[in-house]
């Protein structure tokens, strides 16, 4: 594993997460959301799960990001910045963070290399989730149609 | 410099505390929104360390959870937004601060 482009990647990912995260105009604090999830997708692509990184492309940025900048259009108000910011959000973020940093660092299981594995294909996944994981795959099914059906009856016009 | 799977967890760990920002200090509901699926993104980094780093990598576990995460989490993103565009359409507005009519 590269160890310049994990360094690239973090900088890239982490950058555009605090972006949007603070930014005052929400279109660029959307955008920068996209951005984040690429940079999420180039660390699956470098710990060889190619085929999760590219599900996550398809799904977090073609369909979360355009669902969030079409909400973002459906619900235009006249001034269309966020004009609060909770200060107290900033202090608990950075004492989970010190938490988890604390936990990390303690734990001696975690300071492993990384050993070198088998390429995972598409047909091993595929062959995994038709036999060991077939009931979530239904449940997952059974839950996006439960998602539809229920986010249109939410947003559908009520006649008469 | 190796690569150890304890920098995968703190950049996991750095991103969940950023969405955790963007979750708790916003008043926008699609902030907020926003900041719930970093969290759920850093938690599916998470899993993908964990199995790329694990003694038995020929058994795909953490990238069948990071697969149902990501499909769990785009059905609960549709219904939220749904649901911000829903108060929009009666109240008018989308500051979460407005929205305590069941307060007290």
């Amino acid at each position: 594993m590269n160890s310049v482009a994990f360094i690239v990647i973090a900088i890239l990912t982490l950058a555009a997460a605090l972006a949007a995260a603070t930014l005052q105009k929400l279109m660029h604090a959307a955008l920068s959301f996209a951005v984040t999830f690429v940079g999420i997708a180039a660390f699956f692509f470098l710990l060889g799960a190619e085929f999760v990184g590219l599900v996550q492309v398809f799904v977090y940025i073609g369909a979360v990001a355009v669902l969030i900048v079409f909400t973002i259009l459906l619900t235009r108000r006249d001034v269309e910045k966020d004009r609060g910011f909770n200060w107290s959000g900033v202090v608990v973020a950075i004492a989970v963070f010190g938490g988890l940093i604390w936990a990390i660092f303690k734990t001696q299981s975690v300071s492993v290399t990384a050993p070198a594995i088998p390429v995972l294909t598409v047909k091993r996944i595929g062959e995994v989730l038709m036999t060991n994981y077939v009931w979530p795959l239904q449940c997952v099914g059974l839950l996006l149609t439960a998602a539809l059906i229920g986010a249109l009856i939410l947003v559908m016009e009520e006649k008469g | 410099m190796t690569l150890t799977l304890q920098l995968f967890l703190i950049v996991s760990a750095a991103l969940f505390c950023i969405g955790l920002l963007a979750a708790l200090s916003r008043r926008h509901a699609i902030f907020i929104l926003i900041g719930i699926e970093m969290m759920l993104a850093a938690a599916n980094l998470n899993f993908i360390a964990f199995w790329r780093f694990s003694p038995e990598p020929h058994e795909p576990t953490g990238v069948m959870i990071a697969i149902f995460a990501i499909a769990i989490a785009a059905a609960e993103a549709a219904v939220g937004l749904a649901l911000v565009i829903s108060v929009y359409r009666h109240y008018r507005t989308t500051n979460v601060d407005q929205l305590d009519q069941l307060k007290g």
